[in-house]
Order: structure tokens, then sequence, then C-alpha cells
């Protein structure tokens, strides 16, 4: 049973989470803007995580399409693959899985990273020599991560559908064109627009807590392994709710 | 409150002298415990003044309100004219450009290069020195005086310790600052490079006319660089004088610091 200090913690974190929310909004329209350090970020933050998206994307294209296959053959509706494979890559499985790895790898690398930074005192001399440490910390990592995730996920959702293409072209001799084409006939606006939002809501959070994790890490060194570790689950955690809000709200504007 | 014991008046005067920072009746309490409990302070122009307490005595507490990295609970810090716990926070970033301040562990940030890490400082007070483009004079002149130019595309894992603490001073003083903290300078260093630490803390002083304030519990550190020093006990400055005047107290909490 969960301790009545537990359960209170817990509301002290998610009051600091949400008063980290609105430091971030506030320092991200104040100048000086530090767009260097931001481009700096993004490139760190898509190319650290191109590899792992680019073989989960292909895996998950295969293994939809080798597990689904079956069944559709029982019921010789195997044409059915490409749109069936789409459907469920775009709209649910390539930006939930994608983001979950993204979240594995850029949390808690995030909540180490700033985790250490606070533990050796950097953050401090960063505050001390006249730079603001939160907006050059935290504004351009949060805001990198908002900015890549979407990116990755298309990339991902590609070579998902690439993979499921090659496993189709193998057994049931599907050509290129034939594949794509069923998958574009497939898709609508409904499912791509909705889906693609939630993933800057995915980066975002994902950011949000790896940032939050590490720049209010205590304890020294162990507190930098918790603050890793806790960044993950509690942004996978995340996760999940933030889809659970989007597919019911996605089901009130388009009625999937 | 308790008064301060006034063993022996520095060569330095509060008369003749205006205090470039001034700390009145300093309180900091985390949760029950009392960290600082009404600490007074005055360090004057060119003057190095030392603070010893033992470990947990609340001397990096003090060291981070006086820049603003901590809030205090009650008390008036005043540098160079200004109260720093009145400051916005643009205000409060220029009035950090005059002070330079030495981490314990040398706060190098470790994902740049020892020339990044110069440039860091530079980047939002290029003002100071007439919005100049190229830094790279202010980088190396510093460097020059901490005698580690060839190091400035190392990064700081590769440094000793004694090196990154010198590099962290070249950085402490890249926007040469009127006044230098120094957070423990000697600890976790060797003999030897404490010697040589401190030695570049005296030349450091006399080049750039700066006043110290240098938090330690090395006793031969105090010895050198201590022109007036201040012992911190229970959060409050328990004694004040010359190293030699306090050596040779009688006072049972002071010889404890000279054992």
């Amino acid at each position: 049973m969960l301790k009545p200090t537990k359960i209170k913690s817990f509301f002290i974190e998610i009051g600091e989470l949400t008063y980290f929310t609105k430091r971030f909004f506030k320092e991200l329209f104040h100048k000086p803007f530090e767009f260097n350090e931001l481009l700096k970020q993004c490139y760190s933050i898509g190319n650290r995580s191109l590899l792992l998206v680019g073989v989960t994307g292909f895996i998950i294209g295969l293994v939809i399409t080798l597990q689904t296959r079956p069944t559709l053959e029982e019921f010789g509706a195997e044409s059915w693959m490409p749109s069936m494979v789409s459907i469920s890559i775009i709209r649910e499985i390539g930006p939930v899985i994608i983001a979950l790895t993204f979240a594995g790898r850029i949390a808690s690398g995030i909540g180490a990273e700033l985790g250490s930074m606070r533990v050796t005192e950097q953050i401090d001399a960063m505050e001390v020599s006249g730079t603001n440490p939160f907006k050059f910390l935290v504004v351009t990592r949060i805001l990198a991560s908002t900015i890549m995730l979407p990116i990755l996920v298309v990339l991902g959702d590609a070579i998902a559908l690439y993979g499921s293409y090659i496993i189709e072209n193998l057994k049931g001799d599907v050509s290129f064109l034939l594949y794509f084409n069923k998958v574009f006939n497939a898709l609508e606006f409904g499912d791509l627009i909705p889906a693609t939002i939630k993933t800057y809501f995915f980066g975002f959070a994902i950011g949000l807590v790896g940032c939050f994790k590490g720049y209010y890490c205590e304890k020294g060194t162990v507190g930098v392994g918790l603050a890793a570790n806790s960044a993950v689950v509690f942004s996978s955690m995340l996760l999940f709710i933030i889809d659970f809000i989007a597919v019911f709200v996605t089901d009130i504007f388009f009625e999937i | 409150m308790k008064e301060a014991v006034n063993i022996s008046n520095s060569s330095i005067s509060s008369d003749t002298h205006q205090p470039i920072l001034e700390i009145r009746d300093l309180k900091k309490s985390f949760g029950n415990k009392a960290v600082l409990n009404g600490f007074n302070l005055k360090l004057y122009e060119g003057e190095n003044l030392v603070i010893m307490g033992r470990s947990g005595a609340g001397k990096s507490v003090m060291v981070k309100c006086l820049v603003g990295l901590m809030l205090p609970d009650s008390g008036s810090i005043n540098v160079m004219g200004q109260d720093i716990n009145a400051l916005n926070r643009m205000d409060l970033d220029k009035l950090r450009t005059e002070i330079g301040f030495l981490f314990q562990g040398s706060a190098l940030y470790d994902s740049m290069t020892v020339r990044e890490n110069l440039e860091f400082p530079l980047r939002r007070h290029k003002h100071k020195f007439g919005n100049i483009t190229d830094t790279e004079p202010l980088v190396l002149e510093a460097l020059e005086r901490v005698g580690l130019v060839n190091t400035i595309d190392l990064m700081p894992n590769e440094l000793s310790g004694g090196m990154q603490r010198r590099v962290a001073l070249a950085r402490a003083l890249i926007l040469k600052p009127k006044i230098i903290l120094y957070d423990e300078p000697t600890s976790g260093l060797d003999p030897i490079t404490s010697k040589e630490i401190i030695e570049l803390m005296r030349r450091v002083q006399k080049q750039y006319k700066t006043s110290s304030l240098i938090i330690t519990h090395d006793v031969d550190c105090a010895r050198v660089v201590s022109e007036r020093m201040i012992l911190l006990v229970d959060g409050v400055n328990y004694a004040e004088g010359t190293f030699q005047a306090l050596r040779a107290s009688e006072d049972d909490k002071v010889k404890a610091f000279f054992k």
C-alpha cells in the first residue's frame, strides 16, 4: 500500500513540474534567444536517436506484417494488408513505440547530463557568469525534443512501412508501387494530422521530464542515476496519458 | 546574537575605507537547522579576507547567498553599493560580472573545450569590453595569467585537478572582476599543487588589484593569503583578526582551528 508520505511527495512533484512548465513558457518568449544552442541540441538529439528510431521502425513494420499475415490469409484478405498496417502504424504504433524508444534515449540522456551538471556545480557556474542556465540548458533542450520527435516519427513510420513492404514483397509478390498506392489510398488526413500533433506533445513531455529531473537533481552521483532512471519512467507514463487524451480528443473531432 | 571576538584589528580600518562588500545579520536555515545565524562581514577594496570554519559550518551557503545563488531568510548583502536581494535578474547579471567565483570542484563545463569555457562568460557581457567581436585576445590573456595557454583546445577531462583549478580561475578572471570569491581553492589537491594555486591567487590579486574572499579550512592557505580572517562558528563570526593574532588566541574554539 502507498504510504501517505509517498502520496504527498508525488503531489509535491506534480506541483513542481507544473511550476517548471510555467517557467519554461515564461522564459521561452523572453530575450535573449539561445538560437545557436537550440540548433546544436536539435542536431545532437536528432542524430543520437536516428539509428535507434530507424531500426525500431523497420522491425515494427516487419513484425506487424509477419504476425498479421496468417490471420488475413485465413480470410483471403491479404490485399487489405497495406491498408491495415499503414493505419495501425501511422495512427498509433509508430508514434507510441518511437516515442518510447526516444524517451529511453533522450529523457535519460538529458536527465543524466543536467543532473551531473547540477552536482558538479556547472549550472551554478553558468548562473554566476551571467547566463540564465534555465534558458540555455532547459528551454533549448525541451524545444529541440519537441521539434525533433515529430520528424523522427515521420521517418520511423516511413521505414516501418518499407519493412512491411519487404515482407509483402517476399511473401505475396506485391510491387513497391502497388503497396504504397494502397497505403496512401487507405490513409486520410484524420489519420495523419492528429497522429502528428500528438508527437509534438510527446516530444515536449519527454524533454520537459528529462530536464525537470536533471535540473533539480540532488544527492550527488546516486542522484544522477536516479534522475536518469526516473526521467524515463515518468516520461513513458506521461506518454501513455497524453496518448489516451489524444485518442479521446481525436475521436470527438474525427470520429475514428 | 553572539558578539564576534575581535582578536586584533587588521591593518585595514573601517574608518578610512568603504567596504566593497558588506553582509549584515545574514540568516539562513534548512528545515529546523540554522546554518547562518546572524553572520556579518565587511570586505574592503584590495583586501584578502579569509573565512574559516568547519565542514558544514555554512561557509559555502554564505558565499552562495552572496552571489544570489541562494536566497537568505533575512539580512542584507551589499555588493559595490547594491543590495543583491533587491536587484532584478538583469541588474544582478550585470553585477555578477564584477564578481569572479572559483568553485570548489572547478565546475568547468565538461562538454566544452578550455577555449569555450573561457568564452562562455563573454557571450553576454562583451559590452564590458566595448562589444568586441574577437574574444581570442581576452581568452589568451586569461590563460597566460595562469600559465596554461597550451591547453586552450583541450577538454576539461584531459587536465589534471590542479590544471582544472587554474583554468577555472582563468574563467573567473576573464571578465576582469573587482571581487573574487574562492570556495575551498585548495581542497582535493596535493600539497605542491596547493602551493601553486595559493601562489597564483597572490599573483592574481597583485595583477588585477582585486578584493578576495577566500573560504577555506586549509590553515597553510589562510596563513599565506590572508590579511584578515573571520572564524565562522555556529553560524556567526566567532572571531576576527589577523592570522597571527588568531593563532596566538587562548580561546579553545579558536585554538581548535590551528591544531
